[in-house]
């Protein structure tokens, strides 16, 4: 399973395969707000958490299409099947590689981006830490979706559309820590709901993905 | 260690059934050889045997967590080398040193060399080497000669007949002459006549492209 998850590491790591691409669509995502509400921090500031968590997010979802697809393209896919690997731990071994080059490179960015909309100084820490905690939820959220749609040609926007209405938990929890954070709030109670989707998406996911792999495979 | 048996076995093909009634038993040892024209479902049939779908009907046994599957699609990653691609499938099937098989099928010289630079012959090679690593006993491989050359096809063989030796089993579906002592299945005997539309028309097609 380590091997599984090393190997899509360093896959999109490599030449062509898509690391640095969410990170830059990140960046260019919260660099247009302004441009688009215009620059007062006081219009800003207010909406800083939710622009970089739908920023986060949508720049998660844009890696997706490729989490089994290339796997299933060149025949992995089914050599990993017969593989001596239960195939839920497959896909646990590729929502963390995709935590790896996607989300978690997006959580340590995301504090430098807050500067960029005024972001209070307290809640750059709370934006990183909601992301920590919530982006995991993403993956596998996604690594789900990706599989239920990895027999279509061109699912990737089927793909979207099935799991963008499935993270609007992770985003109302997540934007709501990073907003509580920067105000200075408690936010004991969104931060565990926040965790608590993860662990549950953690807990049964692989479950799922792999039962839609099977099926898929037929 | 007992053989590969199948018992009354159907498959389907995108709900389609091909063939029924396929029953073999290949004893530790010994390889079967399918054929059949384009279509027929050797394909099918060799995934079915794999595990990778559930027959229509019949039995296979044992299931698919004895034996290894070889495709034309061998799941080898462009951007990583030859020494990387069958060294993640060695650590997966737990077999320790990759060296016997890039010696079994010449790919020394290549072993470092990105997957995406080989030619068809050389890649296709490096899809072969994989199924010694897996360890399996039952080897379950499609078209396996395609893009070789006499030499390489010889090597495959070799290695064929020295899985074989080692009481292995090995379900070929091929048109190439191996030189294996093998017996022959004609899957045409098990094809399923049914009154579908798609399969009137790939029965003309056949037979013009068989005569």
């Amino acid at each position: 399973m380590i091997r599984i998850l090393s190997r899509d590491v360093a896959l999109a790591v490599r030449a062509g395969g898509g690391f640095g691409l969410s990170l830059a669509f990140f960046l260019i995502v919260v660099v247009l707000v302004p441009f688009g509400v215009g620059p007062e921090t006081a219009v800003l500031a207010p909406i800083a958490p939710g622009i970089l968590w739908l920023g986060a997010l949508l720049a998660c979802l844009l890696s997706l299409d490729r989490v089994f697809a290339l796997d299933r393209e060149d025949g992995a896919l089914d050599l990993l099947a017969t593989a001596p690997v239960p195939l839920e731990g497959v896909a646990l071994a590729k929502a963390g590689a995709h935590w790896l080059t996607t989300g978690l490179p997006l959580s340590l960015a995301a504090p430098f981006l807050a500067v960029l909309l005024g972001l209070p100084a307290p809640g750059h820490l709370w934006l990183a830490v909601s992301l920590l905690v919530g982006t995991p939820a993403l993956s596998l959220i996604g690594t789900f979706g990706a599989a239920l749609t990895v027999g279509l040609k061109r699912g990737g926007l089927l793909l979207s559309l099935l799991v963008l209405p499935l993270y609007v938990p992770t985003l109302i929890f997540g934007a709501d820590v990073a907003r509580r954070g920067a105000e200075g709030l408690a936010l004991g109670p969104p931060l565990a709901l926040l965790g608590a989707v993860t662990a549950g998406c953690v807990a049964l996911l692989p479950f799922a993905t792999a039962a839609a792999l099977r099926v898929s495979l037929r | 260690m007992s053989g590969l048996v199948a018992s009354d076995l159907a498959v389907a093909r995108g709900g389609v059934p091909l063939l029924a009634g396929v029953s073999f038993d290949v004893a530790p040892g010994r390889a079967l050889i399918l054929t059949g024209r384009n279509g027929i479902g050797k394909t099918t049939l060799l995934r079915t045997l794999a595990g990778l779908q559930p027959p229509l009907a019949g039995r296979v046994a044992p299931g698919g967590e004895r034996s290894a599957y070889g495709a034309h699609a061998d799941g080898m990653k462009a951007t990583l080398s030859v020494a990387e691609n069958l060294g993640f499938w060695a650590t997966l099937h737990g077999a320790g040193d990759i060296a016997p098989a890039l010696a079994a099928f010449d790919l020394d010289d290549l072993r470092g060399r990105a997957a995406q630079h080989l030619s068809a012959g050389q890649r296709r090679r490096l899809g072969l080497a994989r199924m010694l690593l897996t360890g399996r006993d039952i080897w379950l491989l499609d078209e396996p000669t395609v893009s070789l050359d006499r030499a390489s096809v010889a090597r495959f063989a070799d290695a064929v007949r020295a899985h074989l030796g080692r009481g292995g089993i090995a379900v070929l579906a091929t048109h190439v002459e191996l030189g294996i002592e093998a017996e022959a299945l004609d899957l045409e005997r098990y094809r399923v006549t049914g009154a579908t539309a798609g399969q009137g028309g790939g029965d003309i097609f056949a037979e013009g492209a068989v005569e």
